[in-house]
């Protein structure tokens, strides 16, 4: 007994009991959820009515939370070991230069503003439809923009499934949280918010599946590829009938409970979100702002520099030692996992999920955002994918006459065209762009050497 | 040895580009390979940057077998490359591009800019424009620029007289000396025979993929078949 006390008092002891206490601590906060009723009322609703102490050895739930207590512990252990090691890689490969990324006080009150805007927007427009459209069709379509911004203009990749990781973020999300025909991995049913995490790692692996065999492709293959890749993954949603429900959607025929909203449990505060899509709303602003600000540093560090170098000249850049498959590799499963993100919030928000809302269409759509917002530019991107989400759903709220539906692809590719003829560089065209458009037009450059056969 | 190049032998599909050359670069050298166009050089230098390859052979740098290396991988062993045609990134600026150079390579960079802009005076009064708008001339002291940033052992160079006036690549090959003696040892792949000749110390001629003359480059310059192919002289034979 003494040399148990003794050996809880070294580092290692104090870091394993404070492992196990946050993830015990974890344990009581998600509770067991997945009541079809009350998904996640809290303590009374939940934990509270098991017989064992909080409900927390109620079920194999306690085995699970011990393993993440050893990965934390190990974790933490080995980041103290090895933290300088690793610190020093991450910040390696995190340095942004300071010229090139350098917050003037203006664009700051901007960006301020900005933000004040976006928080006092849904008490101006109060129409439940629009406050529902920001959500669902704005928000989340901004981050899906986002996420393609990354493959399609940091790293010049032509990706026509990127509604694939959209889906599988979305089906994970389903899965996690004990909603699907499928029964949730250990029987635990989380709460979305730690649907994130493990949306975000199922992403990243199918992207890095997907793109360690393809990204040898080049152009035109890559977005066969890629087009295929977001076809499999509908029709796996589709015809898995015991797995994902088929076409019933995530609720199977047996019209099971749906999936959980987000919630806060922590100690005395609950919070749950629900149908009214205003505290959506703020949680995707949340999520948004989150991303244009990692992705913006991600643009100018040294990973960014690395894919403006492959999209430049993939030559030049494996002979200054960039291996370019890594990096390709990279730019799809970080564009994944904001696409993984857009699914957690569509799954959590819209209850249930189903494979028509992932096809080939939206895949099409999203890189149209990009398109017509300025590939490579972020601020282009978020902006072209408001304008474009608002109009389209403009117009599907209040159609002028003669207006269908189908219609809307013709006006979005009309649309698309006008851009490409007098803003070829899109809506807001980044800094890069811009030059090699210019570049091109003077025709310097190794665009025009491949085109006149100089340098094959 | 810094290099040495055992039988090595290049397919692109059914054609042999290279059916078994050998040669060798000591440390301190300039060696040069000389030839005529389809002859192989590129090749060799694309064998060499791991950029294409070997079907047989072996490659050594510094005793290290890096036959099946692949091309990122060479910078970080101390191969610098100067590909053909430049091939600076020319959307960034001339210190993005030198800059890019010392991507795989540990520590700052400041150092190493302050030494190439001393090297190379004009991409410093140049260093805020983008590669594409520079001249051939610029581009190319921008290329070699990039490659040295790697911190080179050995240098390849592929053909960095192309498409350059004489007044250009007199100063590209003066600065070429100047790296060779700062302690860079260099392999030379030029069409301009008799410059590249006068600068090194030894070179090879290919010819259809092999290696066909090998000497000191001041034996080759006199040779009567190195003169009467490569230096346009005695046209009748």
């Amino acid at each position: 007994m003494r040399r148990l006390t003794e050996s809880l008092r070294t580092p290692t002891g104090r870091r394993a009991i404070t492992s196990i206490a946050t993830m015990a601590v974890v344990a009581l906060m998600t509770g067991p959820s997945g009541s079809a009723t009350e998904p996640t009322a809290g303590p009374v609703g939940s934990y509270g009515e098991r017989v064992s102490i909080f409900g927390l050895f109620a079920g194999p739930r306690w085995f699970l939370f011990l393993i993440f207590a050893a990965i934390m512990w190990g974790v933490w252990t080995l980041w103290l070991q090895r933290g300088t090691q690793l610190r020093s890689a991450a910040s390696m490969a995190l340095t942004v230069p300071k010229r090139g990324f350098a917050l003037k006080p203006v664009r700051l009150v901007f960006y301020a503003a900005l933000i004040a805007v976006g928080v006092v927007f849904p008490h101006v427009v109060t129409s439940q439809y629009w406050q529902s459209v920001m959500v669902e069709q704005i928000a989340v379509f901004v981050l899906l923009a986002l996420g393609l911004n990354v493959v399609v203009g940091f790293a010049g990749l032509l990706d026509l499934g990127f509604v694939a990781f959209y889906a599988i973020g979305a089906y994970a999300t389903a899965w996690v949280t004990g909603s699907l025909p499928t029964p949730a991995p250990f029987g635990v049913h989380l709460n979305p918010f730690f649907a994130i995490p493990v949306a975000i790692v199922l992403v990243m692996v199918a992207g890095i599946l997907l793109g360690t065999p393809t990204l040898r492709l080049r152009g035109d293959y890559l977005a066969i590829v890629t087009l295929g890749f977001g076809e499999i993954i509908t029709i796996f949603a589709n015809n898995l009938y015991g797995i994902t429900g088929g076409s019933y959607g995530s609720g199977g025929v047996t019209g099971k409970h749906g999936i959980p909203h987000f919630s806060i449990n922590l100690g005395p505060i609950h919070y749950r979100w629900t149908l009214n899509p205003v505290p959506y709303y703020y949680l995707t602003l949340v999520f948004v702002i989150m991303f244009i600000v990692a992705f913006s540093l991600l643009e100018h560090s040294r990973v960014g520099r690395a894919w403006t170098a492959i999209r430049e000249d993939e030559v030049a850049a494996e002979s200054v030692g960039i291996n370019p498959l890594k990096y390709k590799v990279m730019a799809f499963a970080i564009g994944a996992a904001s696409a993984g993100f857009a699914g957690v919030v569509t799954a959590a928000q819209t209850i249930f999920i189903f494979p028509a809302t992932f096809t080939l269409q939206v895949s099409i759509n999203i890189l149209a955002l990009v398109i017509f917002g300025g590939m490579g530019s972020i601020a282009g991107v978020a902006v072209g994918a408001m304008v474009i989400q608002t109009a389209s759903m403009y117009l599907l709220h209040t159609p002028p006459a003669g207006y269908q539906p189908a219609d809307l692809y013709m006006y979005l590719g009309a649309l698309l065209m006008v851009t490409m003829i007098f803003r070829p560089m899109g809506l807001i065209p980044s800094r890069r762009r811009r030059r090699e458009i210019t570049l091109a037009e003077a025709g310097e450059g190794h665009m025009n050497e491949v085109l006149t056969g100089e340098n094959p | 040895m810094t290099l040495e190049v055992r039988d090595a032998v290049v397919r692109y599909g059914a054609i042999t580009a290279l059916h078994g050359i050998s040669f060798e670069v000591r440390d301190g050298e300039i060696v040069t390979l000389l030839g005529a166009n389809g002859a192989g050089k590129t090749t060799t230098l694309r064998m060499l940057s791991g950029l294409h390859g070997v079907s047989g052979g072996q490659i050594l740098f510094e005793g290290q077998d890096v036959t099946k290396t692949p091309a990122h991988v060479f910078t970080t062993l101390g191969i610098g490359h100067v590909p053909e045609g430049r091939r600076i990134f020319s959307q960034m600026t001339v210190e993005e591009n030198l800059e890019m150079g010392a991507f795989a390579r540990k520590g700052s960079t400041t150092d190493d800019l302050e030494r190439m802009y001393e090297t190379f005076p004009i991409l410093k009064e140049r260093r805020k424009q983008l590669g594409g708008n520079l001249s051939g001339g610029e581009q190319q002291m921008l290329a070699i620029g990039r490659a040295l940033m790697g911190h080179p052992r050995l240098l390849l160079l592929d053909e960095p007289s192309m498409g350059l006036a004489p007044m250009v690549v007199e100063t590209i090959f003066r600065i070429i000396g100047e790296i060779r003696e700062a302690g860079t040892t260099i392999l030379l792949v030029e069409q301009n025979a008799a410059q590249a000749l006068r600068l090194a110390d030894r070179g090879y001629v290919l010819e259809n993929g092999r290696i066909v003359l090998s000497d000191a480059a001041d034996l080759l310059l006199t040779d009567p078949r190195v003169r009467a192919v490569y230096l346009g002289e005695g046209a009748e034979s």
